[in-house]
């Protein structure tokens, strides 16, 4: 139950992981008529991210994609096993962990009467920007994501879903996250949006020196961005490979032969979020 | 070490300004509801402080001024009361609502801080629009209030909000675990000290085992002391035996509504709770 696990040694600073994870697992409490059953939604899972790294995690609905999000979101607390981000535990320093992180996740979250603007701006005061810092870097960072700044002072619901996704991305990146958390940031948006925003995606790498974990369960987006892949299937890690070693492994021609090999499922169109 | 204390300090207060500046966004966003919300609360009012004048039509001798005063007080405090409450029960339903709780909870500002901000919007929102409210009804019913301290008023109001602030921490935690019912559930306690403060009645009308629940109540202490500073006109210091309880109840208030919230994000966290969809 504690997040007092044991990683091998002291990890000195140039070493250190942006995360790593160990043994790290979920359950929840499902009720079944008046019965309560716990069932294992994640792990328990083992897998480190190097610093600057982009690592992809695939898998169908209920596999556990966003359990793994929400856990090093410090939005769940784990049953067993721990995680931790720049050598910070996730469970036991969230406040550290909060600083270092933010998240893009499949739904628009944001209030949806507030314009783009009003929204950004909170939500840097919550990671202690200043308001003459965010006056001007917000419409910098909606220029960059390719929002244009004649729709920012309007009603977030009265944009497209590509244009509050391209938000919520200025979003996480005003706070300079070393680590930001992508859960199905492309799922739902047109051909195009989903293009600008994978090219965000890499610029905010390059640019950013960011860490990136990407949930999705976009094969061709896993491939084209990360470096390593992993196939969570059933909350069990089959494999975290890059994807040439992965179609290697399973003696497949394309990704999602391999998916198939590993989990003898295969993706969809329709998985959507968990 | 005092630089470090000074800049995380700047940061949890930038953290306060920005559910602060917020709420300000969303009241102006939404100011035709404001506006309807108003008007109900001024028709709530009016319905409520008429009562002084029917009963007078009966035949019954009373100073119609004194009970139009004593009614509209009550009415006044109860509407605050609600502001201040209905802001922080629906802290986590709205922000599940708007699907931002995930976002909001995992930023990096302290619950503290957080419980605090939503507090201190409700009782300014909750300043202005029973201002406002008073305004309006003392010029409708054209009441004398000659002797009136509104100083004094202002002070029980700003004490008396500590311990309001602290009881509605305590409630705003039930949406986190109870996704479901906690709203209604925090109705529930607020109804609660509806029935025991004495807010249109004097609570020695109520039953023993009530009147001791009253006692504990900080809304009795300043019903009690709103209605001496503004009817007959006692300052802070004739006050003092209504405010002492008020701070007492406030300083156990707070500390405690702060960690049963604590307690219970802890819960939501382990249960998953913690989402949009509950």
């Amino acid at each position: 139950m504690s997040s007092a696990f044991a990683f091998s040694q002291p990890i000195s600073e140039r070493a250190l992981p942006a995360v790593e994870i160990l043994g790290l697992r979920k359950d929840f409490r499902r009720r079944e008529g008046l019965r309560r059953r716990r069932t294992t939604a994640l792990g328990p899972i083992s897998f480190s991210i190097e610093r600057g790294e982009c690592v992809a995690i695939l898998g169908q609905n209920g596999s556990g994609k966003s359990t793994l999000v929400r856990l090093l979101s410090t939005l769940l607390l784990e049953d067993a096993g721990g995680a931790r981000v720049f050598g910070h535990d996730v469970f036991r320093e969230p406040r550290r962990v909060q600083r270092l992180i933010n998240r893009v996740s499949v739904e628009a979250s944001f209030f949806k009467r507030l314009s783009a603007i009003e929204n950004l701006s909170y939500a840097a005061r919550f990671y202690g920007l200043r308001r003459r810092d965010t006056n001007a870097e917000i419409p910098r960072i909606l220029e960059r994501v390719g929002f244009p700044l004649e729709r920012a002072t309007g009603p977030m619901e009265e944009l497209s879903r590509g244009m509050q996704q391209k938000v919520a991305l200025a979003r996480a990146l005003l706070t300079s996250p070393a680590l930001l958390l992508l859960d199905e940031p492309t799922t739902g948006l047109d051909p195009r949006s989903k293009l600008e925003v994978q090219d965000f995606i890499r610029e905010v790498r390059r640019v950013h020196d960011a860490t990136i974990l990407l949930c999705t369960h976009d094969l061709a987006e896993a491939e084209e961005l990360a470096e390593r892949v992993g196939i969570l299937h059933h909350g069990e890690l089959l494999c975290l490979a890059a994807p040439d070693e992965l179609k290697r492994r399973y003696g497949a021609e394309t990704l999602e032969e391999a998916f198939l090999s590993a989990t003898g499922t295969v993706l969809t169109e329709e998985e959507v979020t968990e | 070490m005092i630089r470090g204390t000074a800049t995380a300090l700047r940061s949890e207060l930038m953290g306060v300004s920005g559910i602060l500046e917020r709420n300000v966004y969303i009241v102006r966003r939404y100011i035709w509801w404001e506006l309807a919300w108003f008007v109900w609360t001024l028709a709530n009012t009016l319905s409520i402080v008429f009562i002084a004048k029917g009963f007078a039509q009966t035949g019954a001798r009373i100073d119609v001024n004194k009970a139009t005063s004593w009614l509209l007080i009550g009415a006044l405090v109860w509407s605050y009361l609600g502001m201040v409450f209905g802001l922080l029960v629906e802290m986590v339903q709205w922000e599940r609502w708007e699907g931002t709780i995930e976002h909001t909870f995992m930023a990096p500002l302290s619950r503290s801080m957080h419980l605090l901000g939503t507090g201190v919007f409700g009782v300014l929102y909750g300043l202005v629009r029973t201002a406002a409210l008073f305004v309006v009804v003392a010029f409708f019913f054209h009441l004398s209030l000659p002797h009136a301290d509104y100083v004094a008023a202002l002070v029980v109001l700003l004490v008396a909000s500590i311990s309001f602030i602290g009881i509605g921490m305590m409630t705003s935690v039930l949406p986190l675990i109870s996704p479901e019912k906690g709203v209604q559930l925090g109705y529930i306690a607020q109804g609660l000290l509806l029935v025991v403060s004495g807010v249109y009645y004097n609570v020695s009308v109520l039953p023993g085992w009530m009147q001791a629940l009253a006692r504990i109540s900080p809304a009795t202490y300043a019903l009690r002391a709103l209605r001496s500073s503004i009817i007959d006109g006692k300052g802070v210091y004739a006050l003092w035996g209504d405010i002492w309880p008020m701070l007492v109840i406030g300083v156990i208030a707070v500390p405690l509504g702060l960690e049963i919230f604590r307690r219970g994000e802890r819960y939501a966290k382990r249960h998953g709770k913690l989402k949009r969809s509950g």
